[in-house]
């Protein structure tokens, strides 16, 4: 049986075992989005995981903190990371290719993006930067330990300043 | 009065298009097409290479193989499946394009996807940066020591390689191990409070597969085969994927 990770982060969150709440951004309202990964939401699992998916993020940035991309879900678009594309060569092409996704994350406005899988997390990192959005491209699994206090000094890599300092677990390991 | 209409001569010759309808269960719908343009209107790659699916779809219906062939583009279509996801007849113009990069000789592929699948193929992590087994294990091991010392809330966090038995055979994406070793216990930690009975394999913990993006259908099979065969062989019951 083949699995992806949400649907078992969003069940263990259901079932109490991963104890994250959204406190840590009551006050600084930090926004997010979340890309739908083609492989995981459209091609493999459907809606349901994109909704898993948004139960995580909810779960661990406030409700009132995330912001939907539109089109969204199984009708989201593809960031251009995929299918090979990232080691292609056509670097041009697949930045214009991105320029949709780009626009999709900056009308939300939000701060950041989270990305669920590494095609679209080195393909969006690279969009921010190249069309000046310059907002942050976060695994999940970083917020939900963000969430959980237990976020390291050096496991931080993908976080914006906003955030490098928020609720550091052992502080004293910075490297 | 009209013109006499112009017939068409000859038989109808066999074009690359068939060949993958031959391919595909209900040979993909691909000549279902009522050229409506949804594909396009809802596809990133629609204009470059002065080309967007419809295009690609319509060419390849007509018979205009060495143009399709020939197209870049093949390149820059990622196989979303988007096209396929708004299109009112479900044609499989992902599978369309695979075929037609199969179809390329295999040297003339992208550099970048060529190295990668054959970086995969040379170690039975399958891991696309040429990981071996002892590298991966070493990492792992390295970082978990590291955190159960640092973090002693952590000190009975485990990352077990080939732990017979596993609920979850665990894959990782070759870039953390291999360039930022820290964003694997993130990870770590959250399979440990959960309490979750997991295991990497030293053989197929890669999460990617570049031959598959290449369109090597014998390599990108090698590939799936490793990392399944080592989850059934640790009597995994669920292969879970991280990304």
């Amino acid at each position: 049986m083949v699995k992806n990770i949400y649907e078992y982060y969003a069940k263990w969150i259901r079932e109490g075992k991963l104890k994250v709440n959204s406190d840590w951004n009551k006050d600084l309202k930090i926004k997010f989005t979340v890309q739908d990964p083609c492989q995981i939401v459209r091609k493999t699992f459907g809606d349901p995981i994109a909704e898993d998916l948004r139960f995580v993020v909810k779960s661990v940035v406030g409700e009132e903190n995330f912001v939907d991309m539109v089109p969204n879900r199984s009708n989201n678009y593809c960031c251009g990371g995929g299918g090979g594309f990232l080691q292609s060569g056509f670097k041009e092409q697949r930045l214009e290719y991105g320029k949709l996704k780009d626009a999709q994350i900056k009308a939300t406005g939000a701060d950041y993006c989270i990305a669920g899988c590494h095609n679209c997390h080195a393909q969006i990192h690279e969009l921010s930067e190249h069309y000046g959005g310059n907002y942050p491209v976060v695994h999940m699994w970083t917020l939900i330990c963000l969430s959980l206090g237990i976020l390291g000094p050096n496991e931080r890599e993908y976080l914006g300043d906003d955030l490098k300092e928020v609720l550091v677990f052992h502080p004293e390991t910075a490297m | 009065m009209a013109e006499e209409a112009i017939k068409l001569g000859g038989k109808k010759k066999s074009i690359f298009m068939d060949k993958v309808k031959e391919l595909l269960p209900e040979g993909g719908n691909l000549n279902l097409c009522l050229t409506c343009g949804a594909c396009s209107s809802g596809c990133p790659a629609t204009g470059l290479e002065g080309m967007d699916p419809r295009k690609f779809l319509r060419m390849a219906a007509l018979g205009m193989d060495e143009e399709i062939l020939s197209s870049k583009w093949t390149w820059m279509c990622t196989m979303c499946q988007r096209c396929i996801y708004v299109c009112p007849m479900k044609i499989d113009i992902p599978q369309l394009i695979f075929n037609t990069r199969a179809a390329w000789p295999r040297d003339k592929r992208p550099k970048g996807i060529l190295a990668s699948c054959d970086m995969a193929l040379r170690t039975e992590t399958r891991s696309a940066m040429g990981t071996t087994p002892e590298d991966f294990e070493f990492v792992v091991n390295d970082v978990v020591e590291e955190y159960q010392e640092a973090q002693p809330e952590f000190k009975d966090m485990k990352a077990p390689i080939d732990k017979e038995g596993a609920e979850f055979f665990l894959n990782q994406n070759s870039r953390e191990p291999v360039t930022e070793p820290d964003e694997m216990v993130p990870l770590w930690k959250i399979l440990h409070l959960v309490g979750a009975d997991w295991t990497y394999g030293s053989k197929g913990w890669a999460g990617e597969n570049y031959c598959m993006f290449l369109a090597d259908n014998d390599a990108w099979k090698t590939l799936a085969s490793t990392m399944a065969g080592q989850a059934d062989k640790l009597g995994c019951k669920t292969y879970l994927n991280t990304e």
